[in-house]
Parts: C-alpha cells; sequence; structure tokens
C-alpha cells in the first residue's frame, strides 16, 4: 500500500469544561472514501475544524504527505491541499460561479483580473465534476443547494485540494441530487483525491464509502472497517453505549396515559382522560416535512430526535406559529392556532426554546430582567404603563426559581454562562399563562453540571402541570428525559413509542436505516 | 410553579443594591462624556467672545436647538428600533407648507396645528406601512419620501414661501412660560415624552427589543411590524410637532424648511450614544448631542468663522463620537 495521505495521531482537543477530542487516530489514503461515524457529541465536528485549521489541537500530531504539519488558520489547511465543504457553503451569493471557484486566488496580471481564463478554467472544472451545464457566467445566488455543491467541490479543485471534506454533504439535497453527488465523488476519488464523508445514513456510505471510522467519547473507537460489508449491528454496536455523564431525573409514576390516544380504549378507570395541552394534525411545511401528527399531555414530556435535515427544528418552529405551515391543524388545549403566527401561539399557552439562543431568544446586551419579561410585559403594565417594581420582583422570583447564577436580573445577559442563557429563556415562559414548552436543542452549548439542572427543572415543570416537546439530535437525551419519543426521518414521523421501550441502539437502526431492526 | 419567595439576598450584593430605581447606574458613560464636551464647549465660547455667556445668547443656542431636537428625539427611535427616517427634513416641509396654505389657515390656528400632526403622523404611517408590512428596506422607503414630500410641498405651496397671517402661531416662538421661552418648554415636553415612553412603557421596551434582536423579538410574541409602524409614526409627529414651532419662528411655511435635518438628527443620535443598528440609545444622549452641535454653531457664529469650518469641525465630532462608541461597546461585551 503507498503511504497515507493524512495521519493523525492521538488528536486531543480540551475546551473549558470538556475534553471534546480525547485521542483520535485516522488515516486517510489517496482516492479513498472515508466515511465517519458517531453520534452527535462524539467529536466528529470537532474533528473536522481542526482538519480545516479552525481549531489547533492541544495534544497529538498530524503528518500530511509523509510530513508533520500544523495548522494555525484555515487558509494554511487550504494551501496544504485540504478544502472542506461546509453544510452552509460558504460561497459569495452575489458573484458569478467563475469568480466564486476562484476567489481568493484570482488570475490576474497587476490585479487585473483575466475573467476569460478564469470562465475557461471553470469551466473545465465543472466538466470534469461531470456539471457541464453550470454556466461559469451564472450567479451563484440563483443556483439550487445541489449546484452550488458543485461549484464548492470546483472550488476545492481549483485550490489542488487533495483530500476533501464533506459534513453530511446530502442532507440538503433531494434524491436525485444525491446520485449526482455520489457521482461526482467517484470522478473525485478515481483522480486520486480523497474524501472524508460524514453522514449518519447507513445506505449512503455502503454505496460509495471505502473505510469506516467510528467515534465515540472524542475517541477512535474502531478503524479501517470495510464501509460495504460491515454489519450495520456490529456499526451501531460501536456508536452506542457512551458513557453517559449526566443523570436524568425519575419519571413520575405512569398513572397518566403516555399516549392518550393509543390508549384511550384500554383505560378503566372513571376519570376522563386530560384533554391534550397540544395537538398537531397531519401538518406539512413544504420542502421540509409532511403529514407530521402527533399530541402532548398535560405533564407529559415528548421527545422527537431525527437526524440532520429530518425536519426537527423546522417542526417546532411551525407549530409555534413562526413558520406558515403548509397543510394541517395545530391546536393547543382544544383551541385552533392561526397558521404563522406566533403572537397567537404565545396568547394560546406556547413558548419556545430555540435551538440558536443567542440570536434568536436573547437580547445579549440588556439586563437578565429585560429579557425574562419580554414575552409577558402587559402582564406588568396598566394602559402601556410598566409597573417596574413588579417586574424586578416577578423576574427575579422567575430567576430564582430557575435558579439562575447569579440571581441578579439586572446582569446583563452576555456575562452568563450558556447553560445560565438558557434558564433566562426557560424563566421567560415561566412568567407567562405558558401550557407548553417547546425547547429546541435545549442543552446544546451547556455544560455537564448545567444539563443535569436543565433536566431537572424540565421535569420539575411538567410535574407541574406543563407540556414539553422535546427536539434533540441527542438521542440519550431525549431518551432518558421524555416519556415517549417519536423517531423523524426525512420530514416524517416512522415510529414512535415510550421512552422506555427503546434504547440508543434501536433508535440509531431506526435512523439510520430507516426501519425498527 | 410553586410559590417561592425570593430569598433575603445576603449573598448578593448586587441585587439588593440595584433596586429599580437606582438612578446613578443608569448615568450612562456617554451622557457623562457628552456633558463634559458641552461644559468644555461653554469654556471656549466664554474665553473667545464676550457675549457668549450672556442670557439672551445662552436662550438664542436653546430655542436654535428646539425644532431640531424635537426631530431628533423622533429619529432616535427610530434608529433604536433598528430602522432610520431619512425623510424628517421633508416631513417638517411638508407639513409646514400643508399646515399654511390659504385654506387651512382660513380655519384658524388649532386648525393649522392638527393639520401639521396629521400631515406628519400621516406620512410617517405611510413610511411605517411600506417599511413594516410591504417589507421594503427603511433606507429606500425613507428615502424616496424625502423626494417626494419635497416634491409635494413645494408643488402645494407652487414655490411661494406662504406666510402666517395667524398672530396665535406667530405669538408661540415669542411667548415665555416663566422666563422660558415656549419652543424650549415644547421641547422639554417632548423630550420628558420621550424618554418616559422609551424607559417607563411596554411600547418602549419593544422598542429595545426589536432594534436589538428582532428574531428574538418576534419569537417571544411581540408583533414586530407593529411596533415598526408606530415608530414611524411617532417619527412623523415630532416633524409635525416640529413644523409649528418652524411656521412660528420664520412666520412662513415654505418647501425649503428642514434642509439637511435627517442629518442632522442622525448625527446626534450617533453622538448621543444611539447604536445605528438598533437595541441601544437614550433621549437625554440624543438631546445632549443637539446641545453640542448647536452650540458649536454658536460659537463659531460669534466669532465669525465660516460655515465651512463649521461643518469640518461637526464632521470631526461625528467621527470622534464614533470612534468613542466602538470602545465603549467593545469594553463591555
Amino acid at each position: 500500500m503507498d503511504a497515507p495521505l493524512l495521519q493523525m495521531r492521538g488528536i486531543v482537543k480540551r475546551f473549558p469544561g470538556v475534553r471534546a477530542l480525547d485521542g483520535i487516530d485516522l488515516t486517510v489514503r489517496a482516492g479513498e472514501v472515508h466515511c465517519l461515524l458517531g453520534q452527535n457529541g462524539a467529536g466528529k465536528s470537532t474533528l473536522i475544524k481542526v482538519l480545516s485549521g479552525a481549531h489547533r489541537p492541544d495534544e497529538g500530531e498530524i503528518s500530511w504527505l509523509g510530513r508533520p504539519v500544523t495548522f494555525g488558520r484555515p487558509t494554511d489547511a487550504l494551501r496544504a491541499g485540504i478544502a472542506t465543504i461546509y453544510q452552509e457553503l460558504d460561497l459569495v451569493e452575489g458573484l458569478s460561479v467563475a469568480d466564486n471557484i476562484h476567489l481568493g486566488r484570482e488570475r490576474a496580471h497587476l490585479g487585473w483580473v483575466d475573467r476569460r481564463g478564469q470562465r475557461a478554467a471553470a469551466r473545465e472544472l465543472l466538466q470534469r465534476l461531470g456539471h457541464g451545464e453550470i454556466g461559469p457566467r451564472r450567479e451563484v445566488g440563483r443556483l439550487s443547494a445541489a449546484a452550488r455543491q458543485v461549484v464548492s467541490m470546483a472550488r476545492a479543485l481549483a485550490h489542488d485540494a487533495r483530500l476533501l471534506v464533506m459534513d453530511e454533504p446530502s442532507a440538503a439535497l433531494a434524491h436525485n441530487e444525491v446520485d449526482n453527488l455520489f457521482r461526482v465523488i467517484g470522478e473525485l476519488t478515481a483522480s486520486g483525491v480523497a474524501v472524508v464523508y460524514i453522514s449518519h445514513r447507513l445506505e449512503e456510505i455502503r454505496r460509495i464509502g471505502d473505510v469506516v471510522t467510528v467515534l465515540k467519547d472524542g475517541r477512535t473507537v474502531a478503524t479501517g472497517l470495510p464501509a460495504r460489508t460491515t454489519a450495520t449491528r456490529e456499526i451501531v454496536g460501536l456508536m452506542t453505549g457512551r458513557s453517559v455523564e449526566y443523570v436524568f431525573p425519575p419519571r413520575p409514576e405512569p398513572s397518566a396515559p403516555l399516549d392518550p390516544f393509543l390508549e384511550r380504549s384500554a383505560e378503566r378507570s372513571a376519570e376522563p382522560s386530560p384533554e391534550p395541552v397540544l395537538a398537531v394534525e397531519a401538518l406539512s411545511l413544504k420542502g421540509s416535512f409532511a403529514d407530521v401528527s402527533l399530541t402532548v399531555a398535560p405533564g407529559e414530556i415528548v421527545g422527537i430526535t431525527g437526524l440532520v435535515g429530518a425536519g426537527r427544528s423546522e417542526l417546532l418552529e411551525t407549530i409555534y406559529g413562526a413558520r406558515r405551515r403548509s397543510g394541517g391543524t395545530v391546536a393547543v388545549q382544544g383551541r385552533r392556532l392561526r397558521p404563522g403566527s406566533v403572537v397567537t401561539g404565545v396568547a394560546a399557552g406556547l413558548g419556545l426554546a430555540p435551538e440558536e439562543r443567542k440570536s434568536q431568544a436573547l437580547l445579549l446586551d440588556r439586563p437578565v430582567g429585560h429579557n425574562i419579561s419580554l414575552a409577558t410585559l402587559s402582564r406588568f403594565a396598566r394602559l402601556g404603563w410598566l409597573d417596574r417594581r413588579g417586574e424586578a420582583a416577578a423576574t427575579r422570583r422567575s430567576a430564582v426559581e430557575l435558579q439562575v447564577r447569579p440571581p441578579d436580573v439586572d446582569r446583563l445577559v452576555r456575562t452568563l454562562s450558556g447553560g445560565n442563557q438558557q434558564k433566562v429563556v426557560l424563566a421567560r415562559w415561566l412568567l407567562g399563562s405558558t401550557r407548553l414548552l417547546l425547547l429546541d436543542e435545549p442543552t446544546r452549548g451547556v455544560d455537564v453540571g448545567a444539563r443535569v439542572e436543565i433536566y431537572g427543572l424540565v421535569r420539575r415543570l411538567a410535574d407541574e402541570g406543563l407540556g414539553v416537546l422535546l427536539v434533540s439530535s441527542e438521542v440519550p437525551e431525549v431518551l432518558g428525559l421524555a416519556d415517549r419519543v417519536l423517531v423523524m426521518r426525512d420530514g416524517r414521523i416512522i415510529h414512535q413509542a415510550r421512552a422506555t421501550d427503546l434504547d440508543e441502539h434501536a433508535v440509531l437502526d431506526l435512523l439510520m436505516e430507516g426501519s425498527a431492526a | 410553579m410553586s410559590e417561592r419567595t425570593v430569598p433575603a439576598a445576603t449573598t448578593d450584593v448586587t441585587a439588593e443594591r440595584a433596586g429599580p430605581d437606582a438612578w446613578w447606574r443608569r448615568v450612562q458613560v456617554t451622557n457623562l462624556g457628552l456633558l463634559i464636551v458641552l461644559v468644555l464647549l461653554i469654556a471656549v465660547g466664554t474665553a473667545t467672545s464676550d457675549t457668549f455667556l450672556t442670557g439672551s445668547n445662552l436662550r438664542n443656542i436653546l430655542v436654535s436647538s428646539s425644532v431640531i431636537g424635537v426631530v431628533t428625539v423622533g429619529a432616535t427611535f427610530v434608529i433604536i428600533g433598528g430602522g432610520i427616517d431619512l425623510s424628517v427634513g421633508a416631513l417638517v416641509a411638508l407639513a409646514s407648507v400643508w399646515a399654511t396654505t390659504l385654506q387651512t389657515q382660513s380655519y384658524g390656528p388649532g386648525v393649522m396645528v392638527l393639520c401639521a400632526l396629521l400631515v406628519g403622523a400621516g406620512a410617517g404611517l405611510v413610511n411605517g406601512v411600506l417599511i413594516a408590512y410591504g417589507r421594503l428596506v427603511p433606507f429606500i422607503v425613507t428615502l424616496s419620501m424625502l423626494v417626494g414630500a419635497r416634491g409635494l410641498a413645494a408643488r402645494l405651496a407652487e414655490n411661494r414661501t406662504q406666510l402666517v397671517n395667524q398672530q396665535s402661531i406667530k405669538n408661540i416662538a415669542t411667548t415665555d412660560v416663566a422666563g422660558v421661552p415656549l419652543l424650549v418648554v415644547v421641547l422639554a415636553l417632548v423630550g420628558v415624552v420621550g424618554w418616559l415612553l422609551l424607559n417607563r412603557t411596554t411600547f418602549g421596551r419593544r422598542v429595545v427589543a426589536v432594534g436589538g434582536n428582532a428574531e428574538a423579538a418576534r419569537l417571544a410574541g411581540i408583533d414586530v411590524r407593529r411596533v415598526t409602524l408606530w415608530l414611524y409614526v411617532l417619527s412623523g409627529v415630532c416633524c409635525g410637532i416640529a413644523a409649528v414651532m418652524i411656521m412660528a419662528r420664520t412666520t412662513t411655511g415654505s418647501s425649503t424648511h428642514g434642509q439637511l435635518y435627517e442629518l442632522d438628527a442622525i448625527a446626534a443620535a450617533i453622538i448621543g450614544g444611539t447604536l445605528l443598528s438598533g437595541g441601544r440609545g437614550t433621549v437625554v444622549g440624543a438631546l445632549l448631542g443637539v446641545g453640542v452641535f448647536t452650540t458649536i454653531t454658536n460659537i463659531f457664529i460669534l466669532n465669525n468663522l465660516s460655515t465651512d469650518v463649521q461643518n469640518i469641525a461637526k464632521g470631526a465630532i461625528i467621527i470622534g463620537a464614533a470612534l468613542l462608541q466602538r470602545r465603549t461597546v467593545r469594553s463591555t461585551s
């Protein structure tokens, strides 16, 4: 065998409070498609960032073409020949295809761009990728997601990339576009370019992968597995059983029926089953998800899990009213909601803790108190005039209740940790008459200690009668916290069960193969 | 939710110290800086001119601050709310012309004032609807309004300057209330109302939220479009008030009133610590900004310096304030 293109040994990357990478070994050879598998949080994205020069590893060595290297900045890696194609493609929408391909490496004489030469070179690269139909003069902003991906790849080739890192490249693509992508990858590897391919979809890995490396807890747990022949069971087995470093709060005694629809007939007691706080029927959002029906009972935590691009966040935002549904109904406590109106959603008792806390939920340069009262301002006002004492008292109570630390409502939110910022968002909804909390990745960017607290808080809120709909890409989180679990794949709910009837293994099987194993 | 009360916070000193009325915590660094600048300017004025520190000159400074000050309060709200209003000067002109047509004047001073306010509010409403519900960029909408409103004003006035023949309107400029010119009293009232609106009402809180993070405001259930709409109406009403004041001062209504007010108002807001991207700003700061500008102009006039030099100095001050703001923003984040 020829010498490896890239060799990483014992890579360690620490962040405050976490060891994101804890000894990664990875060897990539020229011309191979190397698949990287692992659950969310296993360290894949950090590894990519180390590879692309965005993060500097704390320990370990990287050798490239047989020589030890350190990448201080992303341009270092690019110059060496490692190109990363991100999910959010980093193209300039207003420029032409040719200009984008040569961005940062223009063919120019004395600052004068050789446009004709650039177009010719771009055309050649696109043809080599089997996409001669993408004209070099076209504006990138008007291209489809698939075509943009091809442009990104052409750009990587224009920079003489010998290793292409692709993070979930198929997530944004339709079926026939995926076929195209695979053809392109085939052409690339035939010409000696190596591809590091990250995907959760086993069928894709089986189609184009050569070798598989599995990560877990920031470590390489297996490498060099043949992609086509390794049994699914073995791969899933390697990915699961993460050392779970957090404790989940106990579930209440199952006195309430877990699914009021399924179990109504089985109910013997005279008590009427509680009316669902949320009832979603045949909900659809074009291009994202379709025909989703679900209910959440008061006091129940329902968890949704799925891969990137499965439509999880979109589903929550559509229920909330932040996106306008294209079909179906949403009812809160029996009251139907108007489509596409957050105002009516909030008035009906919905509260959302969005995925991107900082950009979607918080006023970072405002005090904690103002952030907490944001959704309920009119409660503290008469004819628009604020009762600031009442507001301060209520927000302080809410902050204390949710263990925001420090419990100082005059502090700017920016100065709080991720976990405490999340508690501020939860406190906001506690202050109102919220009946159903929608939690989107509630522990993203939250350290381990605060996670446990947030789990405890969510369970306590549920015990006090709130319904909770939780979306998380971390399977153990959904299994540990929720009462009932829905599995989403490609915009549909493909399975639902009590959390106690599922395990990580079964959920991963569903996510990756699309059927219960 | 259990009925837990706040523990007597002995561990948390800040919570105890900072009641809602801890006013000294709210005096902002920028405002303090502006006050110092103002004091320095007064010192310079006193040193370079004998007439600077006389009652009539100080009165003069205040009166010439009054019209642009009222406009600035409205413009500051718009900027805090994440928008921009380039049409303020043109709206002052349009409202002054509309309120001084022979037809309007024939109904008496009350109708004239009402007319100016309604024209301002109406034009602001058009701005607001196009921006909030038409989803157009504020810069484009208010730029078009700037051009269009001045054009309409010129057409209404048939390119003539209309004289105010109602004595009670003219009296506004000459009346004193307890020794203070009525125009200055109006500015003070607008300032106080603006301050209260921004700091003591749900509307003000929502404006700051919308300007600071529109997406977060939307997801918190705030009707962002309605808030945006009202912002431009508010700015238009301020222009209407300013139009009445300018009618009184000049005894005319003219399509050339309020030239470049948009720039003066934005500049005053910016040096007063308002973030051009929204979400932060104070009424007091903006008014201090107006004060700084008019004082500079006054000193230059007293010393017989040309307006060219004046404008160069103003430009330099805006840049200086912006640089200073960058530093304070960085140090707090």
